[in-house]
Order: C-alpha cells, then structure tokens, then sequence
C-alpha cells in the first residue's frame, strides 16, 4: 500500500494492515525505502544499486524515489565503498552498503576488521558508525565460482561488528530495519537462494530484537540450529523427522553475533540434544563455536555430543554439483540418528 | 558524444564522460613549486601561489618550532621508555605545520601515525597526541573537539575514510573540507588508488597531501614507483595536482590553501605533492644506516625547513631577537610539560576495554570483565593477604 503525499496535508497513515504476500527481497526492499523515509541520515550506495535497482533488485525503485542524494551508484571498488560509509558515518550520516555478492565483498576486509570495527573503541566510545553492510551470501542459485561463499565466521571472529541472517521475509524486514536502527556497525547477510520465496505477513520492525534467537517450530527431542538460507531447510527436515517420531525444536539464530546464550541453552538444556546446520565449511567454522558453547554450558543436560551438519571443507563447488555440497534433509535426518538414542544401546 | 562511420554506417563512439579540465590542466609543474627557497631567499618558482601574509608567515615558523621541540621531546622519551613508539616527522615540518594551518575551523583533518606535530598544531593537546604512542588502547582525543580523526596506523585506508566525511559534506550542503596526509608509500596502496577516483567522481572536498620522505620504511621512492613524480598520478583520475617543496612552510600552507579553496567551491579534490625529507629513523625501532648513507641525511640537514623560514624572517625585518628568544622559552616550557606528563604512569583501567567494543556491552563482554575483575582481585590479595 502506498500512501501519497501532497503539499500542505498530512500524509495518511494507513488504518489497519491486512498480511500480504512477500518475497523477502521485496520486504528488504520496503525495509530500506521505510528507513529511508523515517530518517534522512540514511543512505544507500553500491554497485549497481541506483539505476539498476541491484542485480538482486533489492534496491529496485529507491534512486527514482529518494533521489540520488540519498541512493547512489558508485565506481566499481568494495574497500572505498565500505572506507567512505566510513568517514560519512562520522559525519552524521547512516549508510547502507551493498556488497554485490559475498566473495567480492573481500576487498573491503581490512575496512571492515581494522576500521569499521574498531573506531568506536579507539576513540573511546566518541565514534559511533552505524554502518550496514549488506551482503547476499551462500548458495543454491547455481551461481559461478565466487558467487556463492559464506563468509560469515570472517565477521564472526571480529569484535566489535554485528552480523545476523534473516531466515524469512518477514524478519528480513524486520531485522533490516534495526539493523539500519543500530549504533553499531551491522553485516547484514542475505541468504540469496530465500531472496524469492514467500510468506504471508504484516512487515513490522517490531518484534523479537536485534540480538535474539527465535524458536520457529516447538519440540521436545531435539534442538536444530540454524541461520539464513538453512532455517528452511531445518524446517523441512523437522517435519520429516515427524515421521520418525522424532520432535525436533527448530532455532533460527538470527543474530550471529552477539550469540543469544540464554534462548539457546534453554532450549539445548531442555531437549539434550543438539544439531547445528550451515552451508559454510565446517572446519573452524561458525557451528564448531556454537557447538562449544553449548556444550560448557549444557554439559549436564546432553544426552549426545553437539553434531554439526555443514558444507565440506571445499572450494565451493560449481552450479552442477552443489547439490552435494549443501546440507539437505536427508544429512540432518542421518544427524539426528546418531544422537546416541536408548535403542542404539539396547 | 561522437559520432564516427564504420562501414559507412554511423557509429556513436563513448566518449570519455569528464567535461572538467582538459587533461594538461591537471598536470603538475615540471620542478617543485617554491616560495622560499633553502637560503631564506624568494623562491624562483611560485607557480600559481599566493605568498602567505607576514603574520601567516610568523606563525608558520613559530608552530614549526614548537613542533621540532615537541617532536626531539617525544623522540627523547623513547629512549627512556617513556613511549611505547614515536615515529618522528623531524624534517617534515613544513608540512606538517603548513598544512594545518592553512584548515579552517570547520574542516578536517586525517593524519597518519607519523603526523603528531599536525595533531598537535590542530589544537589537540600534547598529552592526549601522544596517548596510543605511549602504550595506551585508544586515539587519546575527542576526534569532534578539534575535527581530527584519531592517527591511522594501517597505511592509505584513511584517505577513504577523508573522501566519506568530505562527501557526507557535500551531501549536507555543509561548508567542510577533508584534508588527509600519506607518504610515498602509502600512495602504492589500492585504498589511495580507490580515495583519489572516488573523490574526483563524486567531487568530493578532500585535499591529498602526499610527504613524499623519499622512504617507506627502508624502501626508496625508486623501488615504490615507475611515475615521473607522485604528484603526475593525479591525472590518471581526473584529479588537479600540484608538486611542491615540501621543506618550504610557505609553499606548503599556500598550495593547501589552494586545494581547500577549489574544495569549498565546489571544484572537487586536489593532489598534492611535497617532496621533503624523514631526518629520523623510521621509528625508534628502526636502524636508518642499513639503507641510506648519512651524506644524503646531512644534504637535507642543510634544507631544514624551519632555518630557512627563519631566514627569510629575519631578512624582512619579521623576527626579531627578542621574539626569538621568547619563542625558544615557550618551546622549552611546551618540552618541560611534555616531559613531566609522559613521566607520570599511564592511566588505563582493564575494566574499560570491555566498555566500548559496542554501544552496551553485551552479556558476554559483562562475564568477561566480570571474570578479569575477578582475577585482578585475587592477584591484589595475593599481593597484600588480608590481615
């Protein structure tokens, strides 16, 4: 629904918000042309993002509408684009980058460890920068090499630097708009394969916060953990563990960083079992720390040891066979079967 | 736009987008433009500067002075272990004072770790300047109090961070210019490279002022770069520059007074170059004689940037004994204060680097500290057990 505004009367705000249907790219879209809107500090610049809209069209529309003050093309070069969010940051303003994909976010490294995440700090709190950088990340879209990384345990590993991953539209929106919100710098990972699927929502930013865990599917046996492009899959899987007769809790972790200890441990102390699900490389990836965790905190409650179901420790593969590479129903199903239940020791 | 035939059939050709100025106007001069030259004489090559006033003159070589004071100080103190590291800008005076000077209020500055005596001119006080240098976990100032970003350590990523505010600037109609200073070395990094084309595409109000010291570390110019001068790379982004003596304090503050003044009139970035000299070491840490020969060193003892100054001072009847003699006073009272202060123990409290990693520390950074508190506390017991 949009509202039009004339000079000289108030805008309508609209009375009641009936659920639509949303792909979560479209809910990105409407979460930054809805900061944009609230608040003029806000800016949005990357490659493609004006004219084109993003090769995702995530930002399709918001140059026509704001003006390209406000949302902006630049040159081609991911270290300035992060470097000058940087410096604008500190002049007052909120930029939201766009990286274009994951790997080619790599450039902007030492801006993002040595700068972005450390100026608040070295200035003793007198920096804030309320930066988000936007990163479409992972696979399954078929994409050519550097196309489908996930490079979230980089930004893990540095403290200082938020980093969430929706699972659905509507917290895509929700989630991007306290992002955007957020007195701290925030890498915003896309899952790009969910950018097109659908849920029936009312976009709000209300809702659980910036840095809390949601339990999306209530259960009693065991705790499936789960991030971005992966909540789905969990969710799938859970279901078909129903017919094993198994009663999977799924957690979509939302925030990766800070991690949400309490919904976490509440729920792994409760059920005593635990998988973690991501497509990254599992070797000293972001699983094996949520796997420790929980394991120094629910040490007494685990029935299993904390399995990880995770890409191989591989380049990531090419479009015709990263099937095999992507976890899958069947490998958190072949998971949760090794987690040491009472008939394996009869 | 052009239009062109290819088999007979019109072809429109892209033409290069720029309508700024043509290409020779964004050279720089062939010798270093000069004011003043060695001997305190008028230099024989002002090019399109304008000298500074006999007052602007008078305090270039007065804040020179300080900062040579402050500069043999802190060096000093390395020595004694007084700071943790000091990379000196002895030699590199004119640059560091000129340059400063010819900032507005309202403008900004971003130095490097080699600039304390531009931080120091800005207005930040000695003490807080030199607080990472003695071993302290952050920048020492309030970057807003005296619009100074804290000293970049990492080379040439602040150049980006100067072409953000500058443009932030311009995106807020706000009267600001970003001034940001690199070495030689620092202009082989990609960030420089990305700073100079972001800011002449976006028109950003930024000033590049590269010293060129002829070193990185221990690597001469010769090995940093195949272009006739630093300065001639600004064209290659559509970027007016300008070569300058860098030892020459006048030269210095007037060629910056030309970049913020086409900054502020909307005309975009400039690119300087001043060809000057590291008198020091790289740092305390570093042995200067493995890589260059003390001849050369004595060669740029004689172009001393604050001698000549003084020079053409005293020539033109701007300084007199008097004047001096007070001016050598304060410089020893900034030292004495520099000194007593560096000699007290440094201030930090473990309990506050958990403090500003976010906004609000997060329950995990509470635990950590609360953890450290803990064995901070039991190590004090230890010490001194309860009677």
């Amino acid at each position: 629904m949009t509202t039009v505004r004339s000079p000289g009367k108030t805008a309508k705000i609209p009375a009641a918000v009936a659920p639509a249907q949303v792909t979560m790219a479209a809910a990105l879209n409407r979460a930054l042309a809805d900061s944009l809107a609230a608040d003029e500090r806000v800016v949005v610049f990357g490659e493609d993002v004006g004219t084109l809209g993003g090769v995702f069209r995530v930002t399709d529309g918001l140059a026509a509408r704001f003006g390209e003050r406000r949302v902006f093309d630049t040159p081609l070069a991911e270290s300035a684009i992060v470097g000058t969010a940087v410096g604008m940051a500190m002049n007052g303003l909120v930029p939201v980058v766009e990286m274009q994909f994951d790997a080619f976010a790599y450039p902007a490294f030492e801006q993002v460890t040595s700068h972005l995440a450390k100026l608040r700090n070295r200035t003793r709190g007198k920096i804030a920068l309320p930066v988000v950088i936007r990163v479409p990340f992972g696979g399954g879209i078929g994409g050519v090499e550097h196309h489908s990384d996930s490079s979230e345990a980089y930004y893990t590993h540095t403290p200082g630097l938020r980093v969430v991953a929706p699972g659905t539209p509507a917290d895509a929106y929700r989630l991007l708009r306290q992002a955007i919100d957020c007195p701290d710098p925030v890498v915003f990972l896309e899952p790009k394969r969910r950018y097109w699927s659908k849920e029936t929502a009312v976009l709000t930013p209300d809702g659980p916060p910036i840095d809390r865990a949601v339990v999306r599917r209530p259960g009693r046996d065991i705790t499936l953990i789960a991030y971005g492009g992966m909540v789905a899959t969990a969710l799938e899987a859970a279901e078909a563990a129903v017919e094993e007769d198994w009663d999977v809790e799924v957690i979509d972790l939302r925030s990766l960083s800070p991690f949400d200890d309490r919904t976490l441990t509440e729920s792994v102390c409760r059920t005593g079992r635990a998988v973690i699900v991501h497509e990254a490389a599992g070797f000293a990836g972001y699983g094996a720390e949520v796997a420790a965790r929980l394991t120094e905190q629910c040490f007494h409650y685990l029935e299993a040891p904390i399995l990880r179901v995770t890409g191989f420790d591989i380049p990531y593969p090419p479009p015709h066979l990263e099937q095999f590479h992507l976890p899958n129903t069947d490998r958190i199903l072949d998971a949760i079967a090794r987690l040491q239940w009472e008939e394996d020791n009869a | 736009m052009e239009k062109s035939t290819l088999k007979g059939e019109a072809v429109t050709i892209l033409a290069h987008p720029s309508e700024t100025a043509t290409a020779g106007g964004l050279l720089p001069s062939a010798a270093p433009l000069q004011l003043i030259d060695q001997d305190g004489q008028p230099g024989g090559n002002p090019g399109e500067l304008t000298p500074p006033e006999p007052d602007v003159l008078r305090e270039l070589h007065r804040r020179m002075v300080l900062g040579r004071r402050f500069d043999t100080q802190a060096t000093a103190l390395t020595k004694q272990g007084k700071l943790a590291v000091y990379p000196s800008s002895r030699g590199q005076d004119a640059c560091q004072v000129g340059a400063v000077l010819a900032l507005r209020g309202q403008d900004w500055l971003f130095p490097t770790y080699r600039d304390s005596v531009a931080v120091l001119t800005r207005g930040v006080p000695a003490e807080e300047t030199l607080t990472l240098l003695r071993g302290n976990w952050h920048c020492g100032y309030d970057p807003y109090e005296h619009r100074v970003a804290p000293q970049c350590t990492p080379l040439a990523t602040n150049t980006l961070h100067a072409v953000g505010l500058a443009y932030a600037a311009r995106l807020k109609k706000q009267d600001q210019v970003a001034l940001v200073l690199l070495g030689d070395g620092a202009t082989s990094e990609g960030d420089t490279h990305e700073a100079l084309n972001f800011a002449a595409v976006w028109k950003a109000p930024v000033v590049f002022l590269v010293q060129n010291n002829g070193y990185a570390i221990s690597v001469p110019l010769a090995k940093q770069t195949a272009a006739p001068t630093l300065a001639a790379k600004g064209i290659g982004y559509g970027v007016p520059s300008m070569l300058i003596d860098g030892n020459d304090a006048a030269a210095v503050y007037a060629a910056v007074r030309v970049g913020v003044e086409r900054a502020a009139a909307g005309g975009g970035p400039t690119l300087i170059e001043a060809i000057t000299y590291r008198v020091e070491a790289h740092t305390n840490a570093d042995d200067a004689t493995r890589y260059r020969a003390s001849e050369e060193v004595s060669t740029w003892l004689a172009r001393d940037p604050i001698a000549r100054l003084e020079a053409y001072l005293r020539a033109n009847h701007l300084l007199d004994e008097l004047s001096a003699g007070q001016l050598a006073a304060d410089a020893e009272r900034l030292a004495e204060d520099v000194r007593q202060r560096m000699n007290q123990e440094v201030s930090a409290d473990p309990a506050e680097l958990f403090e500003h990693v976010y906004a609000q520390p997060t329950a995990a950074l509470e635990r950590q500290r609360a953890a450290l508190l803990a064995e901070l506390r039991e190590l004090a017991e230890l010490k001194e057990p309860a009677s």
